[in-house]
């Protein structure tokens, strides 16, 4: 849930990454971080492992100006993406008010992209909310790898595979080189923006 | 529960709250946020310039870990949390389910007197939230 605060007229909102292990939520972020900097005022925070693999989260406050007089300072979060760590996957669900579904376009990537979409469902179920109604944004990522000869899923077959149901914004992208990534934040910052409208009137 | 928004009424009454029982104490910093990471309010001396956001961020995770460990060994909470460092202390506790507080401090509070100031600010801040009910 985003809290608002009345009397300093700030909206804290979060989004959270979230997505198989190596599709790229680290990536988008550190993108972000490196594009938008003058937007952002302070460290990017991530746990991770000596592996570089995220342990716990990675963390990016981001400033985005205002509505209606309104600060609205969104929060950037990733889970972790390995299968083990689905405990600290709920925990950095908590509160959580749009999500950016991050698949990962390789073709042996196929299942488990399936997978951490039906377990985020069961994540989301956990806190009472629902996958058909909270802000989903699906990007489709490292879309760059079929001019390297690697074997990437057409979109059609990931539509089918992960958006035939959802029916929400998609984005093909490459997390690495920055292509759609400032669209995929836009499109959820503004989906959850809305809702949150919708949700106080 | 009036959770998600908090009025100016009770929002100001919480404040002295921290400022009367925490403030004049000698802590640096006293910050109520919720499980989810959201910062609800901050009161320092003025002098202190802290990341506020990413500690929230951090903080509620690393509530949130060490209520999973207490699962682990079959207690229902750890309601209470305290960092020694050299020249800054953190001390966290539990104000509901929803809410924590987290106090700043330096080497020349004692962590017993502290705690008892912790425990009247968390009473009187659980009255002023319960109002909304």
């Amino acid at each position: 849930m985003s809290f608002i605060n009345l009397r300093d007229k700030v909206v804290q909102v979060k989004i959270v990454y979230y997505g198989p292990g190596r599709c790229g939520k680290t990536t988008n972020l550190e993108y972000i971080n490196r594009k938008f900097k003058e937007q952002i005022q302070s460290e990017m925070v991530s746990l991770k492992t000596h592996g570089d693999r995220t342990l716990f989260f990675d963390f990016l406050p981001f400033h985005m100006g205002q509505i209606k007089g309104y600060d609205i300072k969104i929060q950037l979060y990733t889970v972790p993406g390995q299968v083990k760590y689905n405990a600290t996957r709920k925990l950095v669900l908590k509160g959580v008010d749009g999500i950016v579904f991050v698949a990962d376009a390789m073709e042996k990537q196929r299942e488990k992209n399936i997978r951490s979409l039906n377990q985020l469902h069961e994540n989301l179920q956990s806190y009472k909310e629902s996958i058909f109604k909270i802000p989903l944004v699906m990007q489709y990522n490292k879309i760059d790898l079929k001019d390297h000869g690697i074997p990437v899923l057409p979109i059609a077959v990931l539509q089918q595979d992960l958006n035939s149901r959802l029916q929400v914004p998609y984005f093909e992208a490459s997390a690495i080189t920055g292509y759609n990534v400032a669209a995929t934040l836009k499109k959820i910052i503004s989906s959850t923006v809305v809702s949150i409208q919708k949700k106080l009137l | 529960m009036n959770y998600g928004i908090v009025n100016q009424e009770q929002l100001e009454q919480i404040e002295e709250i921290l400022f009367q029982k925490l403030i004049k104490l000698g802590v640096d910093c006293a910050i109520i946020i919720d499980m989810a990471g959201n910062i609800i309010t901050v009161k320092d001396t003025g002098k202190s310039k802290y990341d506020i956001y990413s500690f929230a961020a951090l903080a509620a995770g690393n509530f949130a870990t060490v209520d999973a460990m207490a699962k682990l060994v079959g207690e229902t909470e750890f309601s209470l949390l305290f960092h020694k460092g050299q020249d800054c202390n953190i001390h966290f506790s539990k104000i509901d389910d929803e809410l924590l507080l987290i106090t700043m401090f330096g080497r020349d509070i004692s962590l017993g007197f502290l705690r008892l100031n912790v425990v009247e600010a968390i009473d009187q801040i659980q009255k002023v939230w319960a109002k909304e009910d």
